[in-house]
This record gives structure tokens, sequence and C-alpha cells, in this order.
């Protein structure tokens, strides 16, 4: 029996076990799990700057980043199984995991759900064209060349220009490849503005919006590809077809939470998100079982995803101590071109300013106002200069607007207006 | 050396013939041009074992379709290969549909498919509840199963191999001379030559070519692309049975199907490529595949995980040839061996031994011959007390290596060092299913590359896909 298991020893898991220690769980009964055979997830791989600007002030790599955690972790004695994969969670609480000492389970009073996401893969976005080796998935590729060591191609095109694609160009650019363009296929970046210009721009690699692959050729390996502009449904437009030639192509379409064990829990998930939907103790809907960081939604800051985890851990050590957590909820919805918030259902007789709502935008919008409503009543109205749908939007409530809220007892519509 | 058969063609017609031809006191050997078996049309196809009502009366793939089904069972169970028989529903959708059914129907009966019956709307909908009111009859083939075409293909390798037959892969069959005692075959540079008293020709779409060699030119190959999605094992909707259309004269119709590994497959459509080997997908045949099946079931494609596309070896006769070479004596081919090639197999390679005695092969029973090969241990589907005990006997199996699909390292090492074992990434996976969920390998193949270079004593950067200049890693970072 373990009063907090959590599954995953990413930045999600590492801050959700120190915060557990911080409010005063006994060390011994934290247990942290983790497939790898090291902590610290992807950030391992993250070998770039730009970790920790909001946590810590000063811009980190990812291993850093995770070290300052894992350090933490070592320093409060809390323990780790690693090379372990948990196979089932039970509603009861129950976590069974593989390792190599056998099949283990142990009971747990909550579970912090901290799994992190995978990449989108070619076969989702059904390119056509022929299955060459040489498409990785741009984080399958920063592992071969960040951890492993080894270059995965030296004239490379990337397809979709979500952060780890971004990141990837400049990446491979300074190991020598040649990367001959970013084509995204909407008319936006789905990644930061920040690595937008310190990863293309500062390098001169293109980025070509509204555009996708279209033709992969090469029969062992990848030859070259065929690009091409697409109109607004999204469709090629043929006589803007050309060649490129190159032996890479990777692909950085878009990362999804990885449920399959929530799934086989019978916890809810939100479609847009494909995360569990939480209330603003980030319990899910099956009792006892928490989730944080990119197993609940895709974050654009590992910053947020650290904090989240925290506030994840402590509702769970409330839940593991009999506190009463919140139950009577309204819903969080949203509208107007924003796509999800999280969490999705608050019990407004709980609520306090340390709460937030993370949201995403649908578009790139210039000069709108985030409008959050309790009901008809406009509870929040914030301006926004641009947002785009790359990075997270957060809102928080003063006491007043908590009161305002608590008056009004009705369902919650966040939306741009 | 002097071989008395050599098969060229590791697809399933070639290595169902070479385990059956390891019956018999006989020196063997396989030739593959790939990296692996089942790399052609036995590996891209639908992955089901077809009752046998579809081929025209009288023809060579009618009288071995029926038989084959049911010796397909048995071989499965010899080689411990997963096969289900979940039955196919050939569906219609108007009264106009119906006399095209009743023919299916009378050529399956004369074909001696067992257990034939057509079904009417209300049985229909009770086998599969999740059919589109359109629906109305169905021809009810309940002896058609599923499998896994490559699994199958590779485990008949295995038992061969196991029972004494040869196999080199990545020799590429480029030029046969007839020799004093038989054939002599060479591969592309010539380098390397293989003699054997008898040949058979089971190149799949390359049979044209390898008769060519022999100058028969009196049949030829048209090759005819089919597409394919494979859905995620969440797929919100999942048939019973397996679901088709009806058939055209282009092919079976489009089918809907689970698959024995709990995915479902969507296709194929059928259209001629100039390339025997163009195996691309378009985004139209997609399209069209999507389309065909979504008459069958409100399907969608958010659960879509990958798609491929196979070519069939259609031949000029549209019918299976088997014959000896008209201009090269002991040179015997197994041509157009398109569907129901597979689900034909077995029998299939009972007919090429009857041929081949024809011919003067003389057959002494070998009295070693163990049909049975026995499967690679899959965690996935051990009870929990299996696995603990399978992780005390090897700690690799308490090494998850892919997470999707639940393998672990004891079984990646155990595919390598199989008779017929993996050396390429394609190959764990086809063995292992190793990177075929829904990451699709973007997790696990950095770790399966490292498996196969210490297992197999190579650099990382050689370790290929699929063999040949398939390269996976340039080269070392800082070099």
């Amino acid at each position: 029996m373990k009063k907090i298991v959590i599954i995953g020893g990413g930045p999600a898991g590492l801050a959700a076990a120190c915060k557990a220690y911080e409010m005063g769980t006994k060390p011994e009964d934290i247990l942290i799990i983790e497939r790898d055979r090291e902590l610290g997830g992807i950030l391992n791989q993250c070998i770039h700057a730009g970790f920790g600007l909001h946590m810590f002030g000063e811009e980190l790599t990812g291993p850093e980043y995770a070290a300052r955690y894992i350090a933490k972790v070592n320093e409060y004695k809390i323990p780790y199984t690693l090379n372990s994969m948990v196979v089932d969670i039970t509603p009861q609480r129950e976590v069974s995991y593989v390792c190599s000492d056998g099949l283990k389970t142990v009971k747990a009073g909550a579970v912090i759900l901290a799994m992190g996401c995978r990449e989108r893969t070619r076969g989702a976005l059904n390119i056509p064209g022929t299955r060459p080796a040489g498409i990785f998935s741009a984080g399958t590729a920063q592992r071969f060349v960040n951890v492993e060591g080894y270059m995965v191609g030296r004239k490379v095109v990337i397809l979709g220009s979500g952060d780890i694609g971004l990141i990837m160009a400049r990446r491979m650019t300074l190991e020598g490849a040649k990367v001959e363009c970013v084509c995204e296929v909407m008319p936006y970046s789905g990644g930061l503005a920040r690595n937008i210009a310190q990863c293309l721009d500062d390098f001169d690699i293109p980025l070509y919006l509204s555009t996708t692959v279209i033709d992969i050729k090469g029969k062992e390996r990848v030859e070259g590809v065929t690009i091409a502009q697409v109109d607004q449904n999204r469709k090629p437009i043929m006589e803007t077809a050309r060649y490129i030639e190159c032996d890479t192509l990777l692909l950085s379409v878009g990362l999804i939470p990885e449920n399959e064990l929530s799934k086989n829990l019978g916890i809810t998930l939100d479609r847009v998100t494909s995360g569990a939907v939480v209330n603003q103790d980030m319990q899910t809907s099956c009792e006892g079982i928490f989730a944080c960081g990119n197993v609940l939604h895709v974050h654009d800051l590992v910053d947020y995803v650290s904090e989240e985890a925290a506030h994840a851990a402590e509702s769970a050590v409330k839940f593991a101590d009999n506190v009463a957590l919140s139950d009577k909820t309204v819903n969080v919805s949203a509208i107007n071109g924003v796509r999800y918030t999280v969490p999705q259902k608050i019990d407004l007789s709980a609520i306090t300013t340390e709460n937030k709502i993370f949201m995403r935008v649908d578009n790139i919008y210039k000069n709108k106002y985030l409008c959050v409503k309790c009901g008809d009543v406009l509870v929040k109205k914030v301006k926004k200069a641009h947002v785009a749908p790359g990075e997270m939007e957060v809102v928080g409530f003063n006491a007043e607007e908590i009161q305002l809220m608590k008056n009004t007892a009705a369902d919650i519509t966040v939306g741009l207006e | 050396m002097l071989y008395d058969v050599a098969v060229i063609g590791g697809g399933i017609t070639g290595c169902m013939l070479l385990r059956e031809l390891s019956r018999y006191k006989l020196k063997t050997v396989l030739l593959e041009r790939s990296s692996d078996f089942a790399c052609g049309a036995s590996k891209a196809n639908s992955a089901i074992v077809h009752a046998g009502f579809d081929a025209e009366e009288g023809t060579l793939k009618a009288k071995l379709n029926a038989p084959g089904c049911e010796m397909m069972y048995r071989a499965a169970k010899e080689l411990d290969v997963h096969i289900k028989k979940v039955g196919s529903l050939v569906i219609i959708f108007s009264e106009e549909e119906r006399p095209q059914l009743e023919k299916l129907y009378k050529r399956g009966i004369t074909n001696g498919v067992p257990e034939l019956r057509i079904i009417e709307k209300e049985e229909l909908h009770k086998l599969e509840p999740d059919l589109t009111d359109e629906a109305i009859a169905a021809l009810y083939a309940p002896t058609a199963g599923i499998t896994c075409p490559y699994e199958m293909t590779i485990a008949a390798a295995e038992n061969a191999m196991d029972n004494g037959a040869e196999i080199i892969r990545e020799f590429e069959v480029c030029h046969l001379e007839k020799t004093s005692c038989g054939i002599s075959i060479y591969d592309n540079d010539k380098k390397r030559r293989i003699e054997a008293k008898y040949v058979v020709n089971c190149a799949g779409v390359f049979s044209e070519k390898v008769a060519n060699m022999a100058n028969d030119t009196h049949f030829s190959i048209i090759p005819n692309r089919g597409e394919y999605m494979i859905g995620d094992k969440n797929f919100p909707i999942k048939p019973n049975t397996i679901l088709f259309t009806l058939p055209s004269e282009k092919g079976k119709g489009i089918l809907f199907s689970r698959t024995v590994d709990d995915n479902v497959i969507i296709g194929p459509n059928s259209h001629r490529v100039e390339d025997v080997e163009d195996t691309s997908v378009t985004s139209e045949g997609l399209d069209e595949i999507l389309k065909g099946a979504q008459r069958l079931m409100p399907i969608n494609t958010r659960d879509v995980i990958t798609s491929f596309a196979g070519v069939r070896p259609s031949s000029s006769t549209k019918d299976f040839i088997v014959e000896p070479s008209r201009n090269m004596e002991g040179l015997l081919h197994a041509a157009g061996i398109e569907s129901p090639g597979f689900a034909s197999s077995v029998a299939m390679g009972k007919y090429l031994v009857e041929n081949l005695e024809k011919m003067g092969l003389e057959l002494v029973e070998n009295p070693d011959f163990n049909p049975f090969r026995k499967k690679m241990n899959r965690f996935r589907d051990m009870n929990n007390t299996e696995r603990n005990a399978m992780i005390k006997e090897n700690p690799m199996y308490g090494n998850v290596i892919c997470r999707c699909e639940g393998v672990t390292e004891a079984e990646i090492v155990d595919s390598i060092h199989r008779n017929a074992g993996a050396y390429t990434l394609d190959s764990v996976k086809r063995r292992t299913r190793a990177g075929m969920g829904r990451c699709q390998g973007g997790f696990c193949s950095p770790k399966v590359c490292k498996i196969l270079a210490r297992e197999l004593n190579i650099p990382l950067e050689q370790v290929t896909k699929n063999g040949g200049n398939s390269y996976i890693l340039t080269h070392k970072t800082k070099e």
C-alpha cells in the first residue's frame, strides 16, 4: 500500500512527487513508476535551452530542468522504479506494473496519471506515396540524434510546424544536415513564435504555410517528396506541386495524450484534448485518480506542466488523507474560437484565487476579448492583442469575480469576442 | 553443390511449397530477393482465408481454394499461427444485386464450399448489428476466416528450415541457365550461383520476369494494386465477421473486417499499375475504399493508424498458372497467384509437389519430418501468473520495449535468433508486432535498432528498415 502512486517519471510525475512530499507525505508512501531507463521523460532528449523561464526565472536545457526535480526526488528519498511499465490500473486504485523482477501490484491511496503524450503518425494523416526508410516523427529523430548520438539523414524536409519540428530543424542544421523547408498545412504555425524566430528565421529555413506533402518517393530510403499548397479546405492545389529531393522526412504533426491506461480504466475523456475530463482538483471521473501534464492536455511550456502537476499532487494528497474535495460542479465549456478548457468542471463553492483555467484557441486572432461568463453574467473580460493555437492561454480569478460566480451558480463558458 | 529443388520466391506459395518439400528426403533451397519473407502480395493483402465461392467454376483457383481453406486451418494449428474462423458475409443493398448474390451462391456450391447460405435482413442484422440499414441480404460463408498472412508465411519458412531446408535471403534471381544436371541460378551480378535439378518459379509479381529468363513469354503478369487502411484496436465499430460488398470485374469488392490482432482492416480497391513494385497509396484510393466501407458501416478515419498497398500478380489467363516451362526442362512455373492464393497456398504446395513428381522428382518420405512449430511466447497474451513465471525464467520478459503492443525484449531477441529469423526493423515488427501499434514505432524503433545491433553484433548504422539501402541512420553526430 502506498499513499500516492505516480504513473510516469517525466516533468509532471517528478513535480507531483516533490509536491506530495512537501505536503508532508512520507517518502516511503510515494512511488514513481517510470517505463524508461531513467527519470526525466522526454526532457532528456530536449537538449536545447528555453525551459524554466517561468518556474526558475532562468533559461535551462531540458536535462537541466529535469535534473532540478530529480535532485529533489533524490534529496527527499522518494522511491522510484525504472524500466517499469504499468499494464493495468483498477478503479480500486490497484496499479500493476511489469519490471525485470516480475509483475508487481501496488494499492494506492491516490493515483496520479502523468504518462505524457505520443506523436501523431504518418498513418493518421494518410500521406500518400511509398513507405521507405527515412520517415521519422520529429521526436523519434530527436531521440536518435540527442540521446543515441546518430544522425537520421543529410537532406531533410519537415512536415508540420509543431515545436519539436521547429527545434529539430535547427538541431539537424547544427549537425550539418540541410533542412530544405518546413511545411505547415494550416495557414499558421502550431509552434511557439520564439521557436519560429530562433529555429527557422535565424537559419534561413523557409516555412511554407498552407502547404503539405502530397507524395513520398523512394523504394528503400526516401529519395524525395512532392509538396503543394492547399486551398481553404486543405485540398492540395496541384498546379503548385513541386518535387524536393531529400533523404529524410520528419513529421511534427501534433501530439496525442497517451491515455490507453485511462481508457481501460473507464475514465471520461475529452474529445478535443484526448485527455481526461477533470475538475479544478485535477481529479478525473474516477474517484482518487488525478491527471496532470501532457497526458491531460498538450502544454506549450514545461513550466505549466510542473505547476499543474503540483496542483494535482496537492489534491491527491488531500484525497488520500480523506480531506473533502470539491464535488458539486458546473461545466466549463469552450466557445467562440476557444477549442478547449482544462478543467472542464468547476466546483464554484470551492474555487479559490489559486485556480486557473487553461485553454487553447482554434486560430490566430488579433485584438479580441477573452470572456468568461457564468450563465449570462460576464465575470471576466481580458483584452488579447494576439492569440495563437500554438500558445496556451490562462485565466485566473480575483475574490470579487469568484464571489460573482458563486452568486450566479451556473455553467461557465469561455470564448473570444 | 547440387540441390534437388530450388524455390524462387519467399512468399506464401514458395514457403508453403518449401515446407511441403521438407516432408521428403530432398536437398532444398529457397531464394528470396528481400530481407524477409512475405514482402510482396503475401504481406499486403486482406489477411483473409477465403471460403472459395469467388473463383469461376473449373479454374485452378476454384479447384484449390475450398479444400485449401480447410487445409489452412490444419496448417495453422501445426504452425501455431493465430487463425479465427469468423465467417464472411457478401452484402447486398438492393434487390437488383440479388441475382449476382445467387450466382455467387451457386458457384460456391459447385466449388464445394461447405455450410454456404444466403441470409435475409433480420438474421443479417442480428449477426452484424452495426450494419447500415440499407443492407438487405448476404451470402454467408461460415468457413471463411482471418489470420496473419505474413506470420503464416514466416512460420512455414521456419518450419521448413527446422526440417532441413535452406533459405538464402537478399538473393535476387537474375539469370537462369540449363546445365547437364539441372538449372543454374545466378543473382544480379552473377557473384552467386545455385544449381538445382528442379526449380520452381514462385516469384509473385516477378514470375513473368523469371519465366522470361527461360524464354517463356506466353503469359504475362498484370500488376494490379489494392490499397488498405488499418484502424486502431480502439476503433469504435468492429464487425464480427468479414464484410464484403459485391465483387466486380476488378476484385472481390471492398471489405471491412476485424483482424486477428483485433485491429480493423478496410480495403482494397483495384487499379492497374505500371510498376510491379508500386505499393504507394494515393489519397483518391484511400477515399475510394473508405466510401466503399461506409456502405457497410458508418465509419470514419479518426482512428486509422496506417495505410498500405499491395500489388496483385494477376495473370493474363485470369487463373493461377501452374505448368512446366516450355523451354527449360526442370523449371516449373507457379505464376499469377493472386487472391485466393493465400487461402489456397497449402493445397497449392501439395499440388506443386505432385507436378514436380510428374516431372520426374523422386519423393522419399522424410521420417524425421516434424510438422509442428511453436510460436513465440507473447507476453501480452499471458495471464499474470504466466508473466511472472516467464520473467523469473528470463528477466528480459520484464522489459517492455513496444508499449503500444506490449512486446518485451525477450520476444524481440527470440525473433532474431529463430530459424528464418529477423535481421531488420521491419522483420522484427512482422514477427513481434513491435512498432505496429498506434505510435507506429515512434517510441520503440530506437530501442529495437539497438537490440538488433547488439544481437547481430553490427554497428547501429548498419541496421536497416528492410534490407538493401533502407538504412535508418546515416552517421554518428559530430562526424
